[in-house]
């Protein structure tokens, strides 16, 4: 049924509707929201990492002029506990505060200064405790537990294979990811209205309504009918908006006063306010024939998931069941940690375990490929999965994965030339630190795997109505889901799909909000998949009622209208000792290859050029999808040389976008994507999530890269100068250079 | 707050005076963000921006004298050709849209080690002019800082303007950053030839408390070079200045970078920017 003729439908570069008013700065983002007789609410947050609370005093907060509510833990509703996966983490802290910057008290004032110097008018007593910091400290029982059932959210055990393995050729490596920020555009932010009944109506940025209502209805105490929340503009996500910030504590202050509540974080809050990405410590070792076939990985991964569980357990099964690669390994023997230390909490961002699992992987065949004298991309042709390849899981992967021609599409791009005299073109940029001295060339190569859609039995669908009516002797159509636009393209998509099932022009995208029923999480790079098969389905039942006759003709005596719940393939949980089983509904590949030059004296990178290639399928969006591989390569390449909260004992030392550095313009280069469209039959349309591969591949082919350019290990990401001029450092320190100090 | 308006410099001195707490504000690059993360609340704001006389330049007898509130863009566009050392470190604050904002003269308010342009007026023996209802006074720069963003204007004065003599020899800034736009610096230098007078100015940023001249590496060229017949460097001359210049560095470890990696990177800074310059002058 499906049909070309009307304009904009699929694989068409349809134009966002929010484009152009972002560009011109007149998007309405949620922190813009507004309402007659508001209140603005302000957060009290731990000073210390791990403390027991000894005392809270309000009255002086409360005696302030203008504020109308100061709130503790005793004021919480319902349930004092909530969370993603595990409800393991207080709305407010009661008896124990575990990281720094934890929620402990609200204040709901008329003027968002007053209620910040109330905020600053409580009184809390703090014991302050040692922090757990240690990632394998707390894996292995080395540290005082944190929570109820000890420091391990979870462990998971792959086994795949003969175990008793060796090889002509060994390669071992321990690498480390730093911590990462989503650093999404827009803080956390929302609007909180109270209804007369008692029921109360939340204007929100987030990246799942229904996740967010089934928590927020818990802590409030209220059935799921009496919290109604609607999508408002959202300045980004990445994983950063799957955890609840301010949705419950502006609710409570709402109930509380009765007055709409206004909540918006502030950059250096918005740092304490969202879960980042897992820092990791992984253990890799790599056996292979002197002929370069992989034979074996052992390998051991730490992923710090901070002071509560968040998604952690997911980010586990991620790292773990993609933790070879897109490789063949005939035995695999791979365990990952996932625990709580007095950290900041982590959870989603985009790559969710994968991208560190990548790091590591891809670093390991570069240094495979340097012990067995073979060319890295030779290398990694040999070993490259391809349909009907089995994962570490035993998991058949039974679609199109061109790994080996991605990889191929990358490295016979011609390479760019020599950087011009520009300063732009420099490392060290118009800083003016070099203009062509100490400047080394490199040239590195990665492969990346993800899965796309929620995995491991979770039960993971969407839920779409469409209607078809004339209007004005035309039919249009309008589309309503609860899945959340963050700035990925949702709308357009749903569009296109829409105008190409149903031939109509006109398509009419209604509010997210929870008025329907579940759409899941814009996460996982599932919303095309999962909420695109919804609609299409609601589609294509309007067109079973047609009865061959056409649309108009139908749509003169009513409307139609068609409710979907829809659900991609089913998933299955993990065996518990093995690890094996069909985990994943769907992977997704891609392959960079990254031309740096570093100035090898100072340690300064400029990335050149970036190559990608990446099958998604089908492009519903091509521009939407190039615009995705874009963006998820700029935040690998910031992880690769820029990017991290530096934590000491616990804390954050660079809450701000002074310390905490994304590339710019003068630092992301241009790109040259290839797009590969070879349909997953098991998917809408054949289409593959597009969002996330880009995130696993650019970052070790940067590091490889800077590899390349300088023959050092570097071991850990973000590559920092420091590490690229170890040995100048050590001359600083032998000849006493630093005693002026 | 109280937001304090003069539309003359006359007047925004008696302001001053009868409230020395006021906090100046020109382009608010700094200021502001100071109040929207509340590490500061100031009784008051001394707003600077209609006071005519601060944003304009004058050219005479070889000097450039140029006022507090003069944008870092009108800087770079209408004295980049006679002041390239100041232009090159102005065109490394920031983005476009805070070079259309921040000024000199806020540079010089903060006195952060870290401010860009120190290094540069430093190096060219650029002179502070400072007013209160009770004169004007001037102050060289090297005598401007005195701490961690603590320079030695009273509570009473403002920046005026800045007088700097146009150059006659070849002038470089460099900085380090860890991104390649719009980065605080992790350390700093700036390189000023003086021809005329048969000698060199030099001063680094981001590496002490204050940002700092090297005279002992600004005497070693002074007897190295020779300025009637220049001839290209030597590597131990240029080495031995690196050294120099590092020496007189104090750094710390922060966030942004070490100690260590602050001392080798002005080495390196101080031989690249001499190497630069001298070619330049040779050229000549």
């Amino acid at each position: 049924m499906t049909s070309t003729l009307t304009q904009g439908g699929i694989g068409t570069n349809v134009v966002r509707p929010d484009g152009t008013l972002k560009v011109r700065g007149e998007f309405a983002y949620s922190s813009d929201l507004w309402h007659e007789n508001m209140l603005w609410g302000a957060t009290l947050r731990s000073p210390h990492p791990h403390a027991r609370i000894t005392s809270i005093d309000i009255a002086s907060a409360l005696a302030l002029p203008g504020v109308y509510a100061v709130l503790t833990h005793s004021d919480v509703p319902g349930e004092n506990q909530y969370g993603l996966e595990h409800p393991d983490q207080p709305v407010l802290a009661s008896t124990v505060v575990r990281y720094e910057g934890e929620p402990v008290a609200l204040v709901a004032a008329d003027h968002p200064e007053t209620a910040r110097r109330a905020v600053a008018l409580i009184k809390v007593g703090y014991e302050v405790l040692t922090p757990v910091v240690d990632v394998e400290d707390a894996a292995h029982g080395r540290a005082e537990p944190l929570h109820p059932n000890g420091n391990v959210v979870r462990h998971l055990k792959i086994r795949r294979g003969p175990q008793d393995v060796s090889a002509d050729v060994v390669v071992s490596g321990v690498y480390e990811v730093g911590m990462q920020d989503q650093a999404f555009l827009g803080p956390e932010s929302g609007l909180a209205v109270p209804a007369d009944d008692g029921s109360i109506d939340l204007f929100i940025a987030t990246q799942s309504l229904h996740d967010d209502r089934r928590q927020v209805a818990v802590a409030l105490g209220l059935p799921l009918a009496q919290v109604r929340l609607t999508l408002s503009g959202v300045g980004g996500a990445f994983g950063g908006r799957e955890d609840l910030s301010m949705q419950i504590h502006a609710c409570m202050l709402a109930l509380r006063t009765g007055r709409p509540i206004k909540m918006v974080y502030n950059r250096e809050e918005s740092f304490y306010g969202h879960v980042h990405r897992h820092p990791a410590r992984m253990y890799y070792e790599h056996g292979a024939t002197l002929d370069g076939r992989l034979v074996y990985v052992k390998a051991r991964l730490y992923l710090d998931g901070g002071a509560y569980a968040s998604s952690t357990g997911a980010v586990v099964i991620n790292a773990s069941t993609l933790g070879v690669g897109p490789y063949d390994v005939p035995s695999v023997t791979l365990d990952t940690w996932g625990v709580y230390t007095n950290n900041p909490p982590c959870g989603a961002m985009r790559g969710f375990g994968a991208v560190q699992a990548g790091f590591a992987y891809e670093s390991q065949m570069d240094k495979l490929a340097a012990a067995l004298a073979m060319d890295p991309v030779e290398l990694r042709t040999l070993n490259a999965m391809s349909q009907g390849s089995l994962m570490p899981t035993g998991q058949v992967i039974d679609a199109p994965a061109p790994v080996a021609e991605l990889l191929r599409l990358v490295s016979v791009k011609p390479l760019p030339g020599k950087a011009s005299d520009s300063l732009t073109d420099m490392p060290g940029g118009v800083s003016n630190t070099t203009h062509g001295e100490g400047v080394v060339r490199g040239v590195g190569y990665g492969l990346g795997i993800k899965n796309v859609g929620f995995s491991a039995g979770f039960d993971d669908y969407s839920t779409a109505r469409v209607k078809v009516s004339l209007v004005n002797g035309e039919p249009v159509a309008w589309v309503h889901t609860a899945a959340a636009e963050v700035g990925q393209g949702l709308v357009t998509v749903l569009q296109q799909i829409v105008r190409t099932e149903l031939d109509v022009s006109t398509v009419t995208v209604a509010p997210m909000d929870t008025s329907i029923g579940d759409g899941g999480s814009s996460s996982a790079s599932r919303q095309t998949y999962v909420t695109g098969g919804a609609v299409q389905e609601a589609c294509r039942r309007i067109l079973a009622r047609l009865d061959g006759r056409p649309l108009a003709d139908v749509l003169a005596g009513q409307e139609l209208d068609e409710l979907v719940e829809w659900r991609h393939r089913p998933t299955f949980p993990l065996d518990p000792e093995t690890g094996q089983g069909m985990a994943h509904v769907q992977h997704a590949f891609s392959a960079h290859r990254a031309v740096v030059d570093v100035d090898v004296e100072l340690g300064l990178v400029k990335v050149v050029e970036l190559v990608c290639a990446q099958d998604v399928g089908r492009a519903i969006n091509p521009d939407g999808v190039v615009g995705q591989i874009q963006g998820a390569t700029a935040q690998s390449l910031g992880l690769a040389v820029m990017e991290e909260i530096l934590v000491s004992d616990g804390k954050i030392r660079n809450p701000s976008f002074t310390d905490y550095l994304i590339p710019t313009m003068l630092d992301m280069p241009p790109m040259v994507v290839d797009v590969l469209e070879n349909p997953d039959p098991h998917a809408p349309y054949g289409l593959r999530g597009a969002g996330e591969p880009a995130t696993v591949s650019a970052t070790p082919a940067i590091v490889a890269a800077i590899r390349a350019a300088t023959g050092l290990a570097l071991p850990r990401i973000p590559v920092r100068p420091e590490h690229l001029v170890q040995e100048a450092l050590e001359e600083v320190a032998q000849d006493g250079l630093l005693g002026g100090q | 707050m109280d937001f304090l308006r003069p539309t003359s410099l006359a007047e925004a001195l008696e302001m001053k005076a009868a409230d020395p707490a006021a906090v100046p504000i020109a382009g608010g690059t700094d200021v502001m963000v100071e109040l929207n993360f509340d590490h500061r609340r100031p009784e008051a704001l001394l707003d600077l921006t209609r006071i005519e006389e601060l944003t304009g330049w004058s050219s005479a007898d070889g000097r450039i004298t140029f006022g507090a509130g003069l944008p870092y863009t009108r800087l770079i566009d209408e004295l980049g050709p006679v002041l390239p050392g100041l232009a090159m470190a102005s065109r490394t604050v920031g983005s476009p849209q805070i070079r259309n904002r921040g000024t000199v003269g806020g540079n010089l308010g903060t006195a952060s080690p870290a401010g860009d342009t120190h290094p540069v007026l430093l190096a060219c023996d650029a002179v502070v002019e400072v007013a209160s209802v009770r004169g004007r006074r001037m102050i060289p720069a090297a005598e401007f800082y005195v701490g961690v963003k603590r320079s030695s204007l009273a509570a009473d004065e403002l920046i005026v303007a800045v007088h700097i003599p146009s150059a006659t020899g070849p002038q470089q800034f460099s900085k380090v950053g860890t991104r390649n736009a719009m980065v605080i610096a992790v350390c700093a230098f700036g390189l000023a030839l003086h021809p005329a007078e048969r000698r060199v100015g030099a001063a680094i940023g981001s590496a002490a408390p204050t940002p700092r001249r090297v005279s002992a590496a600004e005497d070693f060229l002074a007897g190295e070079l020779d300025w009637d017949s220049p001839r290209p460097l030597t590597d131990s001359v240029t080495s031995r200045f690196g050294e120099l210049v590092a020496s007189a560095a104090s750094p710390i470890d922060d966030v942004r970078g070490t100690a260590a990696y602050r001392v080798h990177a002005l080495s390196v800074l101080a031989r690249r920017t001499l190497t630069w310059a001298w070619q330049e002058y040779s050229a000549s």
